[in-house]
């Protein structure tokens, strides 16, 4: 099983993908703004990044859809314009939202998929992967949600990819059609195979990716393992409060300063529905807020603490939550 | 080796797409045959009068039933002939722009005539009329030379007219919206978008749509032409050979329109628009219904150049005349220019996403 998916990359070549100073402009809009990017064969990098960071954009110039404006970009040690072709043979990809021809079956999709490329798998086996063996003659129409994914996850792997492109790859999905998905990628990364996913869902860039940038405005801010990125962080904890509802005036009379002047606080967000502070020593932080508190005379609807996540990094880098509400 | 295999795929995947969809095989195989049966008997009536005629009664009532016993006499011109009491100016040109009547005949010495010349009717109608009163008129030979029969002859009949007309403009829609529409689907829907991340030569997939064009193409012109021959008994004089070539060469041509037209459409909608933009003109220009011989000569030279009218003087050519490929080189000529324009077009402007 699985016999092509870690042939093609000696090791001496290095990088899977490499991107310096990409540069994309849309008329007046530049979306991609001076964007470094290495994956190293065999991980799954994912790339997190609020709604307009140029996420899609970045990987459309890896699969070819897109010309940069600047920039140097190689893909499996070869460009695009040298050797279009090559990369195409050995690459697969998972737009965001694409449709198929919807009265086709699965089958006949999968056997279109397949009769483009040299290197095909059986596709008795790709159906089996992307378990729909049983949705064989189903027409698309009338696949589920998730199905319909898995089924443009297999066209994406019908010649034993290198490389693959994931761009949101369960956005819309149900929770068990997601884990579902998940599978199958990481069945493909146990093989050796190398992908690139950008996702909106922390679950799945812990659970896939081994290696994740963060991009916002067009630019790497943070990259690392999820591990080094939360400690990065330097936090322990992050705490989380509710005044009541007699107390709301009182608390947002608190300053800036008031917080930052406790022990263990290193920051803090206070927006009209967010009240975090990021600590670094989570008793002495909270002991310190809890008087400050009594001294105001707020008395509390809500108080806790989390291990900081994923979704703690991005909002602090970019100062936006991963999804839009 | 393996592109070829590409391209057996996507050409399947056309096919099966195309039988998959009702509606598209409906407007392709039975629509233009419903079209050619409607059109077909309405006018075929053998013993349908030359022209319906109408004689006012005016304030002498005997002269007016003179004129109608004259006129509905057996004088070997076919009319249909009713009186009714004279009408004011206006009601009388409303019932003869409205098609009810060809000619009004009101008494007086000569009777006067009124008729709308712009039409054939009314033109016919006129000669009718006027002979009939000559043949009838006191103290004129019996009828002789002159013989108003109306042509009964396979292959000179409205009917005979019409089918090549109707073949024509099924291969001229068909060819246009099949691949423009679905070109623009896929478009749309970003399935273009997907398949162009993957080595599939893009001229494979262009070509497939053509490929495809041809199988449906035997289908819809049989299923005419088998409707023409057998049903409406419309002659089919052609060689084979050479009918095959014609239609062969049109269905490139109207496909390359097709896709030139559609090269860069965004939406279903704008491509429907453009589509029709470009297709209604030859409805009306290109001798489907009427010859184009209608329109000011002055004009002829230009609307030959049209492809639609090329190929239904080429259609009329072979199958009604049994003329040769040699005999239409004019019209293949014409036809082949519009593919080629088409298609270099097509190629330089296409979108693929």
């Amino acid at each position: 099983m699985g016999a092509g998916s870690t042939a093609g990359i000696p090791a001496n070549t290095g990088a899977a993908v490499r991107v310096t100073g990409l540069v994309v402009r849309y008329g007046a809009l530049t979306a991609v703004d001076g964007l470094d990017l290495e994956v190293r064969p065999g991980i799954c990098l994912g790339i997190l990044g609020p709604n307009g960071a140029g996420k899609t954009t970045t990987i459309e110039v890896l699969e070819g859809l897109r010309d940069p404006d600047a920039g140097e970009v190689e893909v499996l040690g070869r460009t695009w314009h040298k050797d279009a072709q090559g990369i195409r043979e050995r690459i697969g990809v998972q737009l965001q939202e694409t449709d198929l021809q919807r009265k086709l079956t699965v089958f006949e999709t999968l056997r279109l998929f397949q009769s483009f490329y040299r290197k095909r798998r059986d596709l008795g086996e790709i159906l089996e992967r992307v378990g729909l063996t049983e949705k064989k003659n189903a027409r698309i129409d009338d696949l589920s949600g998730g199905q319909r994914q898995r089924l443009t996850l297999g066209c994406a792997l019908v010649n034993y990819p290198e490389l693959l492109f994931l761009d949101e790859p369960t956005t819309g999905l149900d929770p068990q059609a997601r884990r579902r998905v998940w599978e199958i990628v990481e069945e493909f990364k146990r093989e050796g195979g190398t992908a690139l996913l950008t996702t909106h869902y922390m679950e799945e860039a812990e659970r896939l990716a081994d290696e994740l940038v963060v991009v916002d405005r067009g630019r790497v801010v943070a990259r690392g393992t999820p591990g080094e990125l939360i400690s990065a962080l330097g936090a322990q904890s992050i705490v989380r409060y509710a005044p009541r509802s007699g107390s709301e005036v009182a608390a947002a009379r608190l300053l800036e300063a008031d917080f930052l002047a406790l022990p263990g606080v290193s920051s803090l967000r206070v927006g009209a529905d967010v009240r975090e502070l990021v600590v670094s020593d989570t008793q002495a932080a909270v002991s310190a807020l809890l008087q400050l508190f009594d001294s105001r005379g707020i008395l509390l609807e809500d108080l806790s603490t989390h291990r900081p996540t994923l979704e703690d990094v991005f909002v602090s880098l970019t100062g936006k939550q991963l999804r839009d509400g | 080796m393996a592109d070829r295999s590409a391209l057996f795929e996507l050409v399947r995947v056309r096919v099966l797409l195309f039988l998959r969809e009702p509606e598209a095989l409906f407007w392709v195989f039975v629509f233009p045959v419903i079209m050619a049966a409607a059109l077909g008997f309405a006018f075929s009536g053998e013993t349908a009068p030359i022209a319906k005629v109408r004689v006012l009664d005016g304030p002498d009532p005997s002269a007016a039933a003179s004129l109608l016993q004259r006129l509905g006499a057996d004088h070997g011109v076919n009319l249909e002939v009713e009186i009714a009491p004279f009408a004011d100016e206006v009601a009388m040109r409303r019932e003869i722009s409205s098609g009810r009547v060809d000619v009004l005949v009101l008494p007086g010495d000569p009777p006067r005539l009124v008729f709308d010349g712009q039409r054939p009717e009314g033109a016919a109608g006129r000669t009718a009329v006027e002979l009939a009163l000559a043949r009838t008129a006191p103290g004129a030979e019996p009828a002789g030379e002159a013989e108003l029969a109306p042509m009964r002859e396979r292959g000179s009949r409205y009917v005979d007219f019409l089918l090549p007309g109707l073949l024509g403009l099924n291969l001229m829609s068909t060819g246009m919206w099949v691949i423009g529409f679905a070109l623009a689907d896929l478009r749309q829907r970003k399935v273009l978008k997907r398949l162009l991340v993957t080595p599939m030569r893009r001229s494979s997939f262009l070509l497939s749509f053509l490929l495809a064009r041809l199988v449906f193409l035997v289908l819809e012109v049989a299923a005419l032409v088998l409707f023409g021959v057998f049903v409406l008994d419309v002659p089919f004089r052609a060689n084979p050979f050479d009918f095959a070539v014609l239609s062969l060469l049109a269905a490139f041509t109207f496909a390359g329109l097709g896709l030139a037209v559609t090269a860069r459409a965004q939406t279903l909608q704008g491509a429907s628009g453009l589509l029709n933009f470009a297709m209604l003109p030859m409805w009306l220009l290109c001798g489907v219904f009427f010859s184009y011989e209608r329109f000011p000569e002055a004009l002829h030279p230009y609307l030959k150049l049209i492809p639609l009218s090329a190929l239904n003087d080429a259609l009329r050519a072979t199958m009604l005349e049994g003329r040769d490929l040699f005999a239409i080189l004019p019209e293949l000529g014409i036809l082949a220019a519009w593919a080629a324009g088409a298609f270099a077009v097509a190629l330089t402007i296409f979108r693929w996403r």
